[in-house]
């Protein structure tokens, strides 16, 4: 990923930053600056909530080039208890034991570098609450 | 507004193509529907191609295909909507000829894929994905429809047996079509044995990365008074909807709302309803593809796609013949080519020229076009008049 790019994604993969619609209340990860709801432009800056649920789940044996060392790998989409989705991998688990509707939170982790002397990239991962 | 008519089609055998440029394949196909017309000259050209910048390393693609077709100086557009650009090239068309605008229009689709590592391919498909939420995370192609299928299998029960019957049922189909990339035939036990790419999708599971292209020539319905000796097919409805590109964005991940809303448009249109269509492709680049389009168009209630495959119902002979052709799974899946793939098939059933694959009695047929994990697809009802 480019470096520009990377760098000004960082308030969403450090810090789950997202956007707020004032008008309706919907919320928008990554931040959007109209709302496809109500038409308003106008919104406020919350944190995500880091605990959800699976909703559905794979597990990928062929990887893209920069993720082959971590497969096969079990990536799913979260839901966050704020409602939003994400598409994040699970970590620290057996994919075996994954279900849909099991409890997870977000946590900070690498998730990529790129190329040999490329910045590393993080971001978050979820992990089963146990 | 204008009734628009398709009155040539061209294709060529898909697969690995390597002896050949992407300028050659198109040309080919291009020429094929231009002798299949009986035309002499084009007013205007739209090729879709999801990514030549990617796999080619050559953008400006329309002028590239319209200079080397001999037709250079006329208007040329290459439009793009990932696997969808193929039926978008032809919407555009169609909209060409209605406005009045041009009158005889090529319509193609071409991509070569394999001029590129597999790892390379990989990365320029999955440019069809949310770069920076999806794909940054690790996600595959094949990762979003998995998910998408394993939300299905758990919300109606859908099995693994029941997709691989739709690969069955389109490697069946593709075996009767000569330009077909995969024509062998397969069992449920090779799908479910084959290898897994990730669950619940084994690689029979998927669509190939193919070379191929493909293009046909359509016209105003006056213009056809002038050209004589095939069955005419006019174009009766289309639709084209867009929706999230982000799987994990959509409120239902078990739905396609695109797709539902391309197909409302193009029934409205034509004043059709599913139960009017005689044949359908659709856009299978994975066999949970094909259920989930077929839902979303209203030919099954939702979750009943699966067990209606399994009982036959989409085979040729079948209430409702889907992907004739064998489909992007057997016949091969050249992204920008595949819509235009579509709209050949039709016209092939509609003009009785399907050969071993021929649905009997076909009058009226429709084509489902889908770009990336349903974040856009065109649609088109095609009848013989």
């Amino acid at each position: 990923m480019a470096i520009p790019n990377y760098w000004r994604s960082i308030p969403q993969r450090y810090r789950y930053e997202a956007a707020k619609c004032t008008g309706c209340g919907k919320i928008f990860f990554p931040p959007r600056i109209v709302c496809d709801e109500c038409a308003s432009r106008s919104f406020e800056t919350i944190n995500l909530s880091r605990y959800g649920k699976i909703v559905t789940f794979t597990v990928i044996r062929i990887a893209p080039s920069q993720f082959v060392d971590q497969a096969p790998y079990p990536i799913g989409i979260v839901e966050l208890n704020d409602g939003i989705k994400i598409c994040t991998q699970i970590a620290d688990c057996n994919p075996d034991d994954l279900k849909i509707g099991m409890p997870v939170r977000l946590e900070f982790r690498k998730i990529s570098q790129d190329g040999t002397p490329g910045i590393i990239q993080y971001g978050y991962k979820a992990v089963p609450v146990k | 507004m204008r009734d628009v008519a398709i009155i040539g089609v061209g294709m060529n055998k898909w697969g690995e193509l390597w002896k050949q440029s992407i300028h050659e394949i198109f040309v080919e196909a291009a020429l094929e529907a231009i002798d299949d017309a009986g035309v002499d000259h084009i007013d205007s050209m739209y090729v879709g191609c999801m990514s030549g910048g990617l796999f080619n390393g050559q953008e400006h693609l329309a002028s590239v295909l319209a200079d080397y077709l001999g037709v250079a100086s006329i208007p040329a557009a290459r439009v793009e909507s990932a696997c969808a650009s193929g039926g978008l090239a032809v919407k555009c068309g169609i909209l060409d000829v209605m406005s009045g605008a041009s009158d005889i229009v090529l319509v193609g689709g071409v991509e070569k894929m394999t001029d590129v590592s597999g790892d390379a391919a990989t990365f320029a498909l999955a440019t069809a994905a949310d770069q920076e939420y999806e794909v940054y995370q690790g996600v595959t192609f094949p990762g979003l429809y998995a998910m998408m299928a394993h939300a299905h299998m758990h919300k109606y029960g859908t099995t693994s047996a029941q997709l691989a019957a739709v690969a069955v049922k389109n490697h069946a189909n593709g075996s009767k079509n000569p330009l077909a990339q995969f024509p062998q035939l397969i069992t449920v036990d090779d799908v479910l044995n084959s290898v897994m790419i990730a669950d619940p999708l084994h690689i029979l599971d998927c669509s190939p990365i193919t070379d191929g292209a493909a293009a046909a020539v359509i016209c105003s319905l006056e213009t056809t008074k002038r050209i004589d000796k095939k069955p005419i097919v006019k174009f009766t409805g289309f639709g084209h909807a867009t929706a999230s590109i982000a799987l994990h964005s959509r409120s239902d991940l078990t739905t396609l709302t695109a797709t539902t809303e391309a197909g409302n448009r193009a029934f409205k249109m034509a004043g059709r309803t599913p139960a009017d269509i005689d044949v359908i492709e659709v856009h299978d680049c994975f066999t949970i593809a094909e259920l989930m389009v077929l839902e979303s168009l209203r030919f099954f209630e939702p979750g009943q796609a699966g067990p209606a495959t399994e009982a036959g119902l989409t085979q040729i002979d079948g209430k409702i013949p889907v992907n004739a052709s064998g489909g992007l799974k057997s016949k091969g899946h050249p992204v920008g080519a595949t819509g235009v793939a579509q709209i050949i098939e039709i016209t092939k059933q509609l003009r009785g020229e399907a050969g071993d694959r021929q649905v009997k009695n076909a009058r009226i047929g429709m084509t489902q076009n889908m770009g990336g994990s349903g974040g856009s697809t065109v649609t088109h009802i095609m009848e013989v008049i």
